[in-house]
């Protein structure tokens, strides 16, 4: 199997591996770079669980291959928060119990981040069109309809020290915090 | 309504039971830091891959692993031959065990590799282990397979009809039981005396439980001490040890079996399956770490199966429109093999429920089990009690338009009405608690349903079609008090065992043997915990799900975790406070009878000043420098609690859809839940519970369904080609309670965990029959989807001349 040398740069953190031509992403972020935040549903595309922020778009690690991310800017679910300091889309998951076995959340929360980039103001028919990609067995939906709801209106109104930075550029997040990766 | 959260920080103990605090499970879940099974990585950890059986039924002739033997990275490749030899851990035949037996069953041999036969697709044949992912999975496609087709049988009444291959030699014409409730005498009487009947013939059809993590397991066998430790996705890892410990031959106190974080179950994760066991052997085998992960398409040939009833059933009512019978026939479908509990979901769980919230003097049920070339069936949210409400609530509604009564008001002159509680059916349960008519009466206002009719008239008119559809459930939970569960079948106790245990510093460690995944347990029994010792929140530690901590266990499935193992919290954390009562009167130099205990503080009854406070008797008890005498140090309880009786949930769920008889498109107008479920102990968890169980029923009812071909191949074997729904095709939910405490146990909670998914179905086929009865369709089976709703239209006027609604000729059709 021939394998490659590339460059991955993970919530900040540059990493060079190697992997296989066929390795998934969410394989390379998970088994070789120990980012286990991201979860894998259905290795289809079809979940979302596996939903991971490639140069700033959100995508599914599951159906990526890694030499395609080859020196791009990862974030993930780790990535997320600022050092303590959750994300409003963390914070209003919480805070509207928009999550039970937490399974796919970390993906729900990164395509809530990208849709909300999008739509600052979405309507509830439009977050719920908007997480057409994502698949919950556990909530019904309505209260993460309600925590996408609730930190839209946190990011609008401000009310988030640092939070508030959706759109913001995963190469500005600073690289001497935690980046939730293990090393090998 | 939505229910608020509460910051844990401004709630005392005292009222911290019933408050709908935030989850404590949230921030590991909502960072990534959370470790799921196949987060774990261990050193030397080699990947295990599965050969399953493409097909649905055939005679093994070879298997050749010769290529796959030679590949790079392969460890080792086995078949069930390998399990046998003397020089391979454990000893035959290597067969799953079924934990619930009927006097009637067929218990088939359940091999965990396929000992030349295989009798679903999906069936494993061979393992594969190999020293990456990738590598396991290459090589498993590198077996080689030569097998001789048989005909396969997937439909229950196909398996029994007499001329369908026989799937076992020792289970003649596939039946793998006979079982019925009831009184047929009786029941054939009050059919005789009846002024009304109704009937009704329906499928509830097989769903796939899609749990969004799939199963997975590492295990890690130390030969230096012979321990094996399996980590892995379970519902009950007590239950797993147990039955695994049997099955490979490791004695049970060398086994731990630990469930990590578990991404869902619905019931999938109950059961014992071939490959959790087979990770376990490898390990052992080779003396180092092993992993599966189950890919999707695995999951979805391999879990086991929910529901899968063919029925018929009729109902009698007297002049006055009394119910005075109900009888009940179904083929239930047990797939290849009897799983863990597969003979009690459609017998002591589905029969038993066949009273519905009615006052029925003469019930009859007979059910028989089918061997079918499906995965096995097993329970899936709900389990048995989904299908006895479907076909209740069906009946109900059929029964109603037969008396040309309203369908709410048949229902409610036929509840068990409210003092005749504790009630006692005629299929051989009695009903704790229930007031039916109330949340009745909430869902008709929330429904605005005299208005609604009007709209109804309405819409009509103008060649519009609403519906409502009504679903007053009942639920059986609280799995079970042990000396009845035995004498109905079961292989185990269903009690629930806990440790509560003061530290030194004051603060608490429970352990309970549930095992919550998704429920938020940590939460819920930190409220009763903190509430019950009268201490912060903050100082109580939950534990769960791993059998080297926690000293016994039966597991979460059933909803009876807070009913049973919240009880057994509750006992503990007593036992407890009793031995904290008399280091405290030794202490204040009083009379253990004269010191009362309020708020976390023992005090004198009469002198409120002398006191002392239960984190400082903790203290006590550890340094045991001053203790009464004959009276050991420290201070920790365990407890076994068995219930008295089940705990029934009920409540009322109402759907109103329109529908567009044009393109067979439903859409929800209004969908409104109200739910007893006793107290509750986190009203924010409970509504939650309510969300993801509607959620699931209403999946049932539009959009899953496992489909097979005539050969038992999987046509739903995808997240592409079955419709797990998405956020856009569930409808916002408009959820209430009311509270009746159960008298059976300490928290007078009864259960929540699948009550949605139990009252869905129904309410939503019922309003779409609602909105099409000018057409003269009644039924349709479920996934309701558009093609079956323009096809039900589009036969009933073909049937009645293709009259139009609109043009006032339509009768209601044949009925």
């Amino acid at each position: 199997m021939t394998e490659h040398d590339i460059t991955l740069t993970v919530n900040g953190t540059e990493h060079d591996l190697t992997v296989e031509a066929r390795t998934l992403l969410a394989h390379a972020l998970r088994d070789e770079l120990g980012y286990t935040g991201t979860n894998i549903g259905c290795e289809s595309s079809l979940c979302g669980a596996c939903t991971v922020h490639l140069d700033g778009e959100a995508v599914k690690s599951c159906t990526a291959l890694a030499v395609q991310a080859d020196g791009a800017e990862i974030r993930t679910v780790e990535g997320l928060a600022d050092g303590d300091e959750l994300h409003a889309i963390q914070r209003a998951f919480q805070e509207e119990h928009g999550l039970q076995c937490g399974y796919c959340t970390p993906g729900m929360m990164m395509t809530s981040v990208e849709l909300l980039k999008e739509n600052p103001n979405p309507t509830r028919e439009e977050i719920r069109e908007g997480l057409e990609g994502n698949l919950c067995r556990c909530t019904g939906y309505q209260n993460i309809v309600n925590a996408v709801e609730n930190a839209a209106e946190s990011l609008r109104s401000g009310a988030v020290a640092d939070g508030g930075t959706v759109a913001d550029d995963p190469t500005a997040d600073d690289p001497t915090t935690t980046d939730g990766g293990e090393s090998k | 309504m939505t229910i608020e959260s509460v910051d844990p920080d401004d709630v005392t103990a005292a009222d911290i039971l019933g408050s709908a605090i935030e989850r404590r499970e949230d921030p590991a879940l909502i960072t990534g830091d959370a470790e799921y099974t196949d987060d774990i990585q261990l050193a030397d950890m080699a990947h295990m891959s599965v050969v399953r059986s493409q097909y649905g039924h055939a005679r093994i002739e070879d298997v050749d692993t010769s290529e796959a033997e030679a590949m790079d990275g392969v460890v080792g490749v086995y078949t069930h031959d390998d399990l046998a030899r003397e020089d391979t851990p454990g000893e035959a035949p290597f067969n799953l065990p079924v934990g619930w037996l009927l006097p009637s069953l067929n218990d088939v041999d359940h091999p965990i590799l396929a000992d030349g036969k295989v009798r679903y697709q999906g069936d494993a044949i061979a393992i594969v282990v190999a020293e990456q992912r990738y590598q396991a999975a290459d090589a498993a496609g590198a077996v080689d397979v030569s097998y001789e087709r048989l005909d396969a049988v997937t439909d229950p009444d196909e398996a029994l009809s007499g001329d369908a291959r026989q799937l076992h030699a020792d289970a003649d014409d596939n039946v793998a039981f006979d079982w019925e409730i009831g009184d047929a005498e009786k029941t054939a009487a009050a059919f005789e005396d009846a002024s009304h009947t109704a009937s009704i013939e329906l499928t509830n059809q097989l769903v796939i439980p899609n749990a969004m993590e799939p199963r997975a397991a590492v295990a890690d066998y130390h030969p230096g001490t012979d321990e094996l430790e399996v980590f892995m996705t379970s519902q009950n890892p007590h239950l797993h040890r147990l039955l695994m410990s049997g099955v490979i031959g490791h004695p049970e106190h060398k086994l731990r079996v630990k469930a990590p974080e578990v991404g869902g179950g619905f019931g999938s994760k109950i059961h014992h399956y071939a490959d959790e066991t087979l990770v376990a052997w490898c390990s052992k085998l080779l003396d180092r770490p092993v992993k599966w992960t189950a890919t999707r398409s695995e999951t979805y040939q391999t879990d086991a199966l929910g529901r899968g009833h063919e029925t018929e059933a009729e109902i009698a009512m007297d002049d006055d429109g009394d119910v005075i019978g109900l009888r009940v026939d179904t083929r239930a479908n047990l797939g290849a093999y009897l799983s863990t509990f597969a003979p009690a979901v459609p017998t002591y769980l589905y029969g038993t429920l066949l009273s519905g919230q009615y006052d029925i003097p003469a019930i009859h049920g007979h059910v028989t089990g089918a061997f079918t070339n499906v995965p096995p069936v097993d329970a899936y949210r709900g389990a048995g009690r989904p299908e006895a409400s479907f076909v209740v609530e069906r009946l109900m509604n059929r029964a109603a338009h037969e008396m040309g009564m309203d369908p709410a008001e048949f229902r409610r002159r036929n509840f068990v009405p409210d003092e005749a509680f504790p009630y006692e059916t005629q299929v051989a349960v009695v009903y704790d608690s229930g007031e039916y008519e109330k949340p009745m009466d909430e869902a008709l206002d929330l429904l605005d349903y005299e208005d609604f009719r009007d709209r109804q008239k309405e819409a009509r008119e103008e060649g519009r079609y609403l519906g409502v559809g009504f679903s007053c459930y009942i639920e059986a939970c609280g799995l079970a008090p042990s000396e009845l569960a035995g004498q109905l079948g079961a292989q185990a106790g269903l009690w629930e065992s806990s440790l509560v245990r003061f530290h030194p510093s004051g603060t608490v460690t429970a352990f309970c043997g549930t095992s919550g995944h998704g429920q938020g347990h940590a939460t819920t029994y930190a409220q009763i915990v903190a509430n019950e010792l009268g201490v912060d929140y903050d100082d109580v530690e939950i534990v769960e799900g791993d059998t080297d901590e926690i000293p016994h266990g039966m597991g979460t499935y059933g909803s009876r975790s807070a009913a049973v193992g919240g009880s057994s919290l509750v006992k503990s954390a007593r036992k407890v406070v009793d031995k904290a009562r008399e280091i405290a009167a030794h202490s204040l130099e009083a009379d253990p009878d004269d010191v009362e205990f309020e708020n976390g503080e023992f005090r004198i009854v009469g002198a409120p000043d002398r006191s002392i406070g239960i984190q400082s008797v903790a203290e006590q008890a550890y340094l045991a420098h001053d203790m009464p005498d004959d009276m050991e140090p420290g201070l920790e309880a365990t407890s076994f609690y068995d219930p008295d009786n089940f705990v029934f949930p009920f409540g009322t769920h109402a759907a109103i859809v329109e529908v567009d008889p044009e393109t067979g498109e439903i859409e929800f107008e209004k969908y409104v839940a109200v739910d007893d479920v006793g107290n509750q102990i986190n009203p924010k968890i409970v509504e939650g519970q309510i969300h993801g169980g509607v959620a699931q029923g209403v999946g049932q009812a539009l959009y899953e369904g496992a489909e097979y071909d005539d050969n038992g191949t999987l046509l739903t074997g995808s997240m592409q080609d079955y419709a797990v729904p998405k956020a856009e095709h569930v409808p916002e939910m408009d959820t209430a309670s009311t509270v009746t405490p159960s008298p059976h146990n300490p928290l007078g909670v009864k259960g929540v965990g699948e009550a949605g998914t139990i009252a869905a179905p129904q309410a939503i086929v019922n309003a779409v029959t609602d909105a099409l009865e000018p057409f003269g369709v009644d039924h349709i089976e479920m996934p309701m989807t558009p093609e079956r709703v323009w096809r039900a239209v589009d036969a009933s006027a073909t049937a009645d001349g293709g009259h139009d609604p609109e043009d006032g000729t339509a009768d209601g059709g044949d009925r």
